[in-house]
């Protein structure tokens, strides 16, 4: 079953852009969702229209098998947010907010759970202050508080952990795979890609307003990311007719500098690192060092939405 | 029109007077101060004077006109700045993503404006009440005009606060629309004072209609039938709901 069941939406502002054209995805239920793309790509705009801040021009969104344009209401309260831009009420205590936030969801203000997320999320300390008084990184953690007050069973992280620590983001994130794990589904997008992979078990990229990949992590992993061998040499190197020819089939490569030289696997899946250090080796000399490197979820990302706008 | 989550919308109304009553000096003390230095001005200015056609010292015909006044204002400043400081603090977006009905979102603005207006009302009068009889005549009246006067603005802060951008957008409507047609609206003169073509000019103010009927709840006197004026100000009120309803229902100027 889908968490969320997204059919040809589109999106053309009043200025002319097309922030979405025909984007199709599917969120399986209970899975951990990252939506990636390079900025502009369509990927807040499409929040925002499961958000309801912004108006779809076209297209169907399900959530639960419930339609999210006609079943607004039933709809609301299965979905919390945290918006990309810092929003604080000056007004009231990170405590007060959440009870409030709570109650606009038709909750009742569930003081114990308010109380969990504010030290799950680092705030126990501050929730006499007034939120005009906290940082910046716990106003972003108070925005993630606000969207799970209600208990929602789909989280949509839109770059929660802008600005908030390296500690306090690995917390975050331990959080997060608990809901998970309890069953609420998560739609995450951060620019932190190490962090996507580590975390989603699912991924989109968007690219243009148009998606490139949506699949399961590991299936794009191994359908797209490759490995590569590369040998680090004390001299300039460069490829010449001869040499390109003799290594041809590993698709060499240098880095800017000359020193680095990088093989890839033969085309037909034959052969192996081995086989291409010896053939380096035997056209330039031992290198000064050598490994293998696997391409990431950055390297992926990369080369699809550069290929995509090319 | 529907209600589908009471308890958000009760909610959105205690918020709402939460947040003025957190800062009560400037949204509570501060008018009904005002309100009490005008009357302080002009009791010295006037001293015991009438006014012209109507068998009442000016003192007395002050003060129901002042207590409107801060009402109308109040109820304003109440919905346009709670939207406008959404709208730059990033806020009001939990209430776009709120499964709350236009309906609720209104209600529940609007009912706020009236309760702020009524306790700036009462505050002004209290703190008179030594020094100026304030009789009550026609309760009902009174109640009618300032509940109606205070949707009608709240509503039309509610709308304000939706079109503006930023607060420099609320300062330009408070100060060239809302501030002139309280003032002008015979808060602080008889409609019989004035030359015709002024008192035709004051005719279409609508906000006269609700200082003059609630004057007439306390003072039993007015220069028009606050009974012929209700239908008036009940289609204003209603006129004012159903606008607001109906743009917060589109997402106008909040959602793109």
């Amino acid at each position: 079953m889908s968490a969320l069941e997204i059919r040809d939406l589109n999106k053309i502002y009043g200025n002319g852009n097309r922030a979405l054209h025909d984007v199709s995805l599917s969120v399986p239920k209970g899975s951990f969702f990252a939506l990636l793309g390079p900025n502009g790509a369509g990927k807040s705009t499409l929040i925002n229209i499961l958000a309801d801040t912004v108006r779809p021009s076209s297209g169907s969104v399900h959530l639960l098998e419930h339609n999210l344009f006609t079943e607004r209401a039933w709809c609301k309260r299965r979905i919390g947010v945290v918006p990309q831009e810092v929003a604080f009420d000056p007004f009231f205590t990170p405590r007060e907010v959440l009870a409030f936030t709570a109650g606009l969801f038709g909750c009742k203000a569930d003081y114990g759970w308010i109380d969990e997320l504010l030290q799950r999320l680092e705030l126990s300390a501050h929730v006499g202050k007034n939120t005009r008084q906290l940082s910046g990184g716990m106003r972003r953690r108070l925005l993630v508080a606000q969207a799970l007050v209600h208990k929602p069973e789909l989280v949509i992280l839109d770059e929660p952990t802008a600005g908030v620590d390296v500690e306090l983001r690995r917390r975050l994130w331990e959080f997060m795979r608990e809901l998970n794990a309890a069953g609420t589904t998560i739609l995450l997008t951060t620019h932190y890609l190490d962090e996507a992979e580590e975390l989603c078990d699912h991924v989109a990229i968007i690219d243009q307003g148009t998606v490139v990949t949506a699949q399961p992590m590991r299936d794009l992993m191994q359908a797209v990311a490759s490995s590569y061998l590369w040998m680090h040499y004390d001299k300039k190197l460069s490829l010449s007719d001869a040499d390109g020819l003799a290594l041809a089939a590993f698709k060499p490569r240098l880095n800017d500098e000359g020193v680095c030289l990088e093989l890839g696997k033969q085309s037909d899946g034959q052969s192996t690192f081995h086989i291409a250090y010896e053939a380096a080796v035997s056209r330039f000399g031992p290198p000064l060092d050598a490994g293998v490197r696997s391409e990431d979820l950055e390297d992926v990302f990369l080369r699809l939405t550069q290929k995509d706008s090319q | 029109m529907k209600l589908t989550n009471p308890r958000g919308a009760w909610t959105l109304f205690l918020r709402e007077v939460r947040r003025f009553l957190k800062v009560k000096m400037q949204t509570i003390v501060t008018p009904a101060l005002t309100a009490m230095l005008y009357l302080l001005i002009f009791r010295y200015a006037m001293g015991e004077r009438q006014v012209p056609g109507l068998e009442v010292d000016y003192f007395t015909f002050l003060v129901p006109g002042l207590a409107m006044m801060a009402m109308m204002q109040n109820a304003f400043a109440n919905t346009s700045s709670s939207m406008i400081m959404g709208k730059v603090m990033g806020m009001h977006i939990y209430l776009l993503m709120a499964p709350l009905s236009a309906l609720e979102v209104v209600l529940a603005f609007l009912a706020a404006a009236v309760v702020r207006a009524v306790v700036v009302a009462v505050v002004f009068l209290a703190v008179l009440s030594p020094f100026v009889d304030v009789n009550l005549l026609h309760p009902g009246i009174i109640l009618l005009y300032g509940v109606c006067a205070s949707i009608m603005m709240g509503g039309l802060g509610l709308i304000a606060g939706m079109w503006a951008k930023d607060f420099d957008n609320i300062a330009m409507i408070t100060n060239f629309v809302i501030l002139p047609l309280t003032f002008l609206s015979g808060v602080f003169y008889s409609v019989k004072q004035l030359p015709e073509f002024w008192q035709q000019v004051n005719n279409a103010n609508p906000f006269f209609y609700l200082t003059d009927g609630f004057r007439y709840g306390f003072l039993g006197i007015g220069d028009t039938d606050p009974y012929a004026s209700i239908a008036i100000v009940l289609f204003a009120t209603i006129l004012t709901m159903c606008t607001c309803w109906y743009l917060w229902a589109i997402g106008w100027r909040m959602k793109e």
